[in-house]
């Protein structure tokens, strides 16, 4: 009853991005404490989500993890040529996971997860510089995972489960550089959707060889977003400009793309756990953003996404019964190619640093607090494939970004 | 241990809020440099061009986008002040004194059902009345419709004046009544100044379809009509008295040439053969012409005129587009035999300027009348073409007007702007943009707005970038320029 009354609050809360693409990686407090590893780290229902072949490894009956994490995103972007200079006043966006399993048997066990992979929170001052291309954006996903994992031997486990993906989108920019309504107001438009929804599924597979070393690896579906009649509201249009713009819907499609993980732990005492992950998330299957009109209209924004790779490294202390203490650092390659670096997701490749540790308040009782800061090296980039006339009409100059990411969680096992 | 974690939080919540700093941050002071200019107090004196004025009228947005406020931002990056303009009361245009609308509201294209666009006056009355002065002093000093004289003439800020020896836009913000544009602008003690004058010293002359009278030679102003060419010694010698006034303190400034009329869309966009007609009527309206063109060659052979003459005065309509019939003073004055002079008229030739305004004249008919066509069986009236003896006074006047703005910019170290030039571009070859073409092409070409003599923001902002150009080179600053892409052009209702 608990657990309904929190997802459906969840559903109400917008997610961010900030990492690689609109991809949030911040699917657990312990995880994310050691560099978002966790592909080989079996400790807690969080392998909802890293490996969900890992769960049957699991040794209490009924673990449950939840958790939020506020991201405190920050982008500024300033053009010399012309001397103009924007910060994003981004709002500050809740990413939320909440995962629960439980041992049905020696050899399986079922859990599920409800979080929130991708997402995308900007919004740049109305008008600015840049506003051909985006004021405003607001992506949010909620993944609902239910899972099953299998123990095939002692060492051998797999698992997986169907991922049911719900939706919203709401993005406004303006409708070129420089038209605008009599009263001078530029004229700019808001497409919108919620509950848009999209089935895929999630598989795992972990591996012991020995007691101290766990090799994992799992895959999630891609996943199709696709807006259907969604809400495209035209304002400032000038009023007798040729075409209709009342009451227009809109259709398109937005790629959750899938993800391939490999990692491995190594345990080298009691004390001391290494883990290595590598993500290989396929963007390309995010080749462009096409909104199509109802009024005839469509709208092209090229984004020619590569695939891109994650490396990462975590490292966990049990410094006592109480404590355990957690450092992680990890890369993330952006998807953006030389030439599409759209200011709605302006990452380049960034280093990311974590932090954190679990306070056992009781023996069935933790709160997990992690740290995560993302710094995105300054850099030069440009949209190049926004057009008017016919003509690529480039937009760019020198952006630099962080983030900030405390994030609290609280586990549950027995 | 719970302590412990609300600090962390907090920690982290303070860290969350820096943004990121850029290595070398362009809203830093000293990324951006003035050089030797010093730009805490511009001034900019001028015209309409100066005041923002577009679409026939002054509005805010168009002040907004004046190439004086463009600048003004881009100074603000490199010492530059805060810059006031005398803003309108609203954004439709037009003015009134004492309730009595005495200037229009701005022009806005409008779509037919079919889609064609056409110029129109916006529907709204003007709320600005000339009887509510604004505070100043006004950085931007422009004012709609001056000449040259006008700057320095007491009284033109007088509004009992106003429709004869004063300016309903100076009035707004003019310190006094008796006080001259160049005493206010004085007054403010600039450091900085930019002068676009001259424009209209040809302008009004040339848009008026040389209705006015040359002066040249006549070096009392006072005596000049609204519509003639200003004496070229003149000009001169108050170009160098203002130079002279605004430099008196040490202040830099940048100086703006005059361009040609002749290639503003105002003269090019009728063509000089708009009629379209079909061989029974260009058979009906010859037939009129008949004696007319008999007349011509027989004083040709009485040695009256030259055959030339009778030749050029020969009106002759056919099949398909044609010229239109004009009054021209400079043809010879014949007698007719019935008594009087026989009219000076003759068939336009692609020298001719036909105005803007003829489009929508030439073809209409005199109280309803289908034999009497404007432009085909009644010449149009002198105001509504530019002959090429007109357009030669004009480019005269502007010859000399632009080799003293030149010699003077240089006697005083000042930056100098070729506007003469960059228009010159934009009516022949086109100005590239990051999006396209501005051209001189009416309504679609983007630089021009639509009263067809102002540019639209974009074409301003383009003005703004040679200023902010000149000026770097001149005072080794290095002030950002603007992107014209993302300024406006022409407005659509």
């Amino acid at each position: 009853m608990k657990k309904t009354y929190i997802l459906m609050a969840a559903v109400l809360i917008t997610t961010l991005s900030y990492a690689g693409g609109y991809r949030v990686a911040l699917q657990g407090q312990k995880q994310l404490a050691m560099g978002h590893t966790g592909v080989a780290v079996i400790n807690s229902a969080e392998s909802v989500f890293f490996n969900p072949g890992g769960l049957s490894f699991l040794e209490k009956k009924i673990t449950i993890s939840a958790g939020v994490s506020p991201v405190f995103a920050n982008i500024s972007f300033q053009n010399s040529q012309f001397g103009w200079s924007t910060e994003a006043d981004n709002p500050v966006a809740t990413p939320f996971n909440i995962y629960a399993a439980y041992k049905i048997n020696d050899w399986m066990s079922a859990g599920i997860g409800v979080y929130t992979p991708y997402g995308s929170g900007v919004e740049y001052p109305q008008n600015w510089e840049g506003s051909h291309l985006v004021n405003k954006i607001e992506l949010a996903s909620i993944y609902i995972q239910p899972t099953f994992s299998f123990k095939i031997t002692d060492k051998l486990s797999i698992g997986g489960g169907p991922i049911f993906a719900i939706g919203n989108v709401n993005f406004n920019r303006n409708i070129d550089r420089s038209t605008t309504n009599v009263a001078g107001e530029r004229a700019n438009v808001t497409i919108d959707d919620s509950g848009v929804t999209a089935w895929g599924y999630s598989l795992g597979l972990a591996f012991r060889p020995t007691d101290k070393l766990t090799l994992g690896l799992t895959y999630k579906s891609e996943m199709k977003m696709k807006a259907k009649d969604g809400e495209a509201e035209f304002r400032n249009i000038p009023g007798t400009a040729p075409g209709n713009y009342e009451n227009v819907t809109f259709n398109a499609t937005l790629p959750l793309p899938a993800e391939l993980a490999v990692g491995a732990s190594y345990m080298i005492n009691n004390k001391w756990l290494v883990a290595f992950d590598y993500n290989r998330v396929y963007w390309d299957a995010y080749e462009s953003l096409d909104v199509y009109f109802s009024n005839g209209t469509a709208s092209h924004n090229p984004r020619n996404y590569k695939n891109a790779s994650v490396y990462r490294f975590g490292l966990q202390y049990i410094a006592s019964e109480r404590f355990t203490l957690r450092g992680g650092y990890y890369y993330d390659e952006s998807p953006v190619q030389t030439g599409y670096f759209a200011p709605e997701t302006p990452r380049n490749d960034s280093n990311n640093f974590t932090g954190g540790l679990t306070f056992n308040i009781s023996e069935r009782f933790a709160i997990d607090a992690a740290f995560l800061f993302i710094h995105f090296d300054e850099v030069d980039a440009s949209y190049d494939h926004y057009q008017e006339n016919g003509q690529n009409v480039p937009f760019g100059g020198t952006y630099k970004n962080n983030a900030f990411v405390p994030s609290l969680g609280v586990s549950y096992g027995f | 241990m719970k302590k412990n974690i609300k600090l962390l939080a907090l920690l982290a919540l303070g860290l969350a809020a820096c943004q990121p700093e850029f290595d070398k941050a362009v809203d830093e002071s000293g990324f951006y440099t003035s050089g030797d200019a010093d730009l805490t107090n511009y001034v900019a004196l001028g015209n309409s061009l100066t005041a923002g004025f577009a679409d026939g009228a002054l509005y805010i947005q168009g002040q907004e986008n004046s190439y004086p406020n463009i600048m003004a931002q881009q100074f603000s990056h490199a010492g530059g002040g805060e810059f006031t303009q005398p803003l309108m009361n609203d954004n439709f245009g037009g003015l009134l004194a004492g309730g009595t609308k005495i200037a229009d509201t701005r022009r806005i294209l409008e779509f037919d059902a079919e889609g064609n666009p056409s110029p129109v006056n916006l529907d709204e009355e003007p709320t600005t009345d000339i009887t509510n002065a604004v505070e100043g002093p006004v950085n931007n000093m422009g004012v709609p419709g001056a000449k040259i004289y006008h700057l320095v003439a007491e009284g033109y800020g007088d509004i009992s004046g106003v429709g004869d020896t004063a300016n309903p836009y100076f009035v707004r913000f003019a310190s006094s009544a008796g006080t001259s544009v160049i005493a206010d602008a004085v007054a403010q003690s600039p450091t900085f100044f930019t002068l676009w004058i001259g424009n209209n010293d040809i302008l009004s002359y040339a848009t008026s379809g040389g209705v006015g009278v040359d002066q040249t030679g006549n070096i009392n102003p006072a005596t000049y009509g609204s519509n003639d060419i200003t004496d070229p010694n003149v000009f001169a010698s108050i170009y160098s008295d203002l130079l002279s006034a605004l430099t008196e303190n040490g202040a830099g400034g940048a100086v703006a040439n005059i361009p040609d009329i002749t290639s503003i869309p105002y003269f090019t966009t009728v063509p000089y053969a708009p009629v379209p007609m079909d061989a029974a009527t260009a058979a009906q309206v010859n037939s009129g012409y008949e004696d007319y063109n008999n007349a011509m060659l027989l004083y040709a052979g009485a040695g009256l005129i030259t055959q030339e003459e009778a030749q050029k005065r020969q009106i002759s309509f056919q099949e398909g587009q044609n010229p239109v019939v004009i009054v021209d003073e400079d043809l010879t004055a014949l007698p007719n035999p019935q008594g009087g002079e026989l009219p000076k008229i003759r068939q336009t030739t692609q020298e001719d300027l036909i105005v803007l305004l003829a489009s929508s004249f030439i073809g209409t008919t005199v109280g309803g009348d289908d034999s009497q066509v404007n432009g085909v069986s009644v010449p149009l009236e002198d105001r509504w073409v530019l002959t090429p003896e007109e357009q030669l006074l004009a480019t005269n006047a502007q010859t000399s007007y632009n080799a003293t703005i030149e010699a003077l910019a240089s006697q005083y170290e000042l930056a100098f702007i070729d506007a003469k030039s960059m228009l010159a571009q934009a009516a022949e070859t086109g100005i590239p943009y990051d999006g396209g073409m501005l051209t001189s092409t009416y309504a679609t070409g983007g630089a021009f707005s639509l009263d067809g003599v102002h540019p639209t923001a974009k074409g301003y902002a383009l003005v703004a970038n040679a200023f902010i150009a000149a000026i770097n080179e001149t005072y080794s600053a290095t002030i950002p320029e603007v992107n014209p892409g993302t300024y406006p052009d022409v407005f659509v209702k």
